[in-house]
């Protein structure tokens, strides 16, 4: 009953809003309210009471801050609405201000404008496909939004075929809208995935994760075998390998590295590299 | 074992009632709490509060019937299963008392056209279920990255025909009790968003209980901290 002591310290500071430099990469909890750092010096104790009026306040030299997901604008201050690690991107030129957003564990997909995910055919009615995504709603796809389509040359999509495509719209209010082409009216990779290789699952924080540039799980699954994956922003990952069995021992890594340590990845790695 | 683990739960409680009014007696049992322990849903927990026991999945936000489907928010469901038997009035009631409370915290208009379900399962009955599957239905939703105006705890008190006050009483002290009063409270500014109550009591004695779950609720709030932050250390 160590942590008894405590008990009374932290649920009195829980209560303040918290400066939201100082939380960063810590874990935040739904309904935590947090200070920006103009906002900090602002309710500093030196300009306790009131503040004088200022000239030309909007020329103040402040960025620009963006509330990514799991945070909402409350008044002045920002609010927590989901739970996890509290991140923070500094903008290109000049300081303060920035992007804020939690980074959550969350297994359902949320479509969000301009994310890559895979689908799969659900329908085909008249000119439009309706592709499941993992969200709330199927997001319909035209036929004429594939590379090299026109009216006359409809594209070769089957109900129950894997597509990669982009969101164009995508808001609460509406139906989600894919597009297999750039806007140059390219594929750039997306389209119609293959025959064979695996769909499988995992959590959105895993593909954040593989994702980011600096993420060294993919060189290494690179190095094992010669691989073909793709990576969709709703949490599924396709994979296909040389033979099956290689497609699975695939599947089972990326699987099973987001609970594991970067050391103990490194010894699953090196002991694949051996067999 | 459960007397060892009812006083250790004493001890936190009185080294902790500075900020709240004192009230003799009062002791929660040993909580315990796990996250995402299954698949398929989007969310899940199992809360245990001494030896009840409530698994919590929450689906969403999810597709909708167009029958159930609100223009502008989230429909909310939730379905709470009995351990033996099928769901009857008294589990109707609770399913209904449950949504209330989510309702109160769930941002549901950044999902309109959707629907959050929330399924408890009653794994076992040994007093205050309803603040046991209020906890968990919390914990699930917090899983499930639903959006959330605050945190919520469910807390049971009891009071005896001679006066006393029991916090989260098991199923013999329930019985035995002359009331017993179910409170849901919130995070931010600990205000009560659901009461539900069964027997006599006088207003006093009502005031009294709500001081009690207030204070007991601190502790339920620093648990769902340690937890969480538990489960986030792992990545």
């Amino acid at each position: 009953m160590a942590e008894a002591v405590s008990v009374v310290a932290e649920s009195l500071a829980g209560d303040r809003a918290r400066a939201a430099r100082n939380v960063l990469g810590q874990v935040v909890l739904p309904g935590e309210e947090l200070l920006l750092p103009e906002q900090e010096d602002a309710e500093g104790p030196g300009s306790a009471g009131e503040r004088p009026l200022r000239l030309n306040a909007g020329t103040r030299s402040r960025g620009r801050v963006v509330c990514g997901p799991g945070l909402r604008r409350y008044g002045d201050r920002l609010l927590v609405t989901k739970c996890g690690r509290l991140r923070h991107k500094e903008p290109g030129g000049g300081s303060g201000g920035g992007v804020y957003w939690v980074d959550s564990q969350q297994k359902r997909y949320v479509p969000v404008k301009g994310d890559h995910v895979i689908g799969i055919v659900t329908a085909k009615s008249g000119d439009i496909f309706k592709v499941d995504v993992g969200g709330s709603e199927p997001a319909s796809l035209s036929y004429l939004a594939f590379e090299g389509a026109t009216k006359r040359n409809r594209p070769n999509v089957q109900v129950g075929d894997l597509i990669y495509g982009q969101f164009v719209v995508a808001n609460k209010d509406m139906e989600p809208e894919m597009v297999c082409i750039d806007s140059c009216g390219r594929a750039s990779g997306m389209g119609v995935i293959g025959q064979d290789g695996l769909l499988f699952k995992v959590t959105l924080g895993l593909i954040r994760k593989l994702l980011a540039p600096d993420c060294e799980i993919l060189q290494e699954v690179g190095k094992l075998y010669p691989l073909e994956i793709v990576f969709g922003m709703n949490g599924r990952i396709w994979v296909k390998a040389k033979t099956i069995q290689q497609t699975l021992i695939l599947a089972n890594i990326l699987e099973a590295c987001e609970h594991m340590t970067a050391d103990q990845r490194k010894q699953i790695f090196s002991r694949l590299a051996e067999c | 074992m459960e007397g060892a683990m009812l006083a250790d739960a004493k001890i936190r409680t009185e080294s902790g009632t500075e900020s709240g009014p004192r009230v003799s007696g009062c002791s929660l049992r040993h909580f315990a709490c796990e996250q995402n322990l299954l698949s398929r849903p989007d969310g899940s927990a199992s809360f245990l509060q001494g030896d009840t026991s409530v698994l919590a999945g929450v689906y969403g936000p999810a597709e909708v019937k167009v029958s159930k489907e609100i223009f502008n928010k989230a429909t909310l469901e939730v379905i709470l299963r009995p351990k033996i038997g099928l769901p009857g009035v008294a589990e109707k009631s609770r399913e209904r008392l449950i949504r209330n409370t989510c309702e109160a915290v769930v941002l549901g208009t950044l999902h309109p056209r959707t629907s959050i379900t929330v399924v408890l399962q009653v794994v076992s009955d040994a007093g205050s279920l309803l603040a046991c599957c209020l906890n968990a239905s919390c914990m699930a939703l917090v899983d499930a990255g639903v959006p959330m105006r605050a945190l919520f705890c469910g807390v049971t008190c009891a009071l005896n025909s001679d006066g006393t006050l029991v916090l989260d009483p098991t199923a013999k002290q329930e019985k035995e009790a002359r009331a017993v009063l179910t409170f849901a409270l919130d995070s931010v500014e600990r205000k009560l968003l659901m009461s539900t109550t069964k027997g006599l009591y006088s207003d006093a004695e009502l005031q009294q209980c709500l001081a009690a779950a207030q204070a007991a609720s601190q502790h339920v709030f620093h648990f769902y901290r340690e937890s969480l932050q538990r489960r986030y250390s792992k990545s």
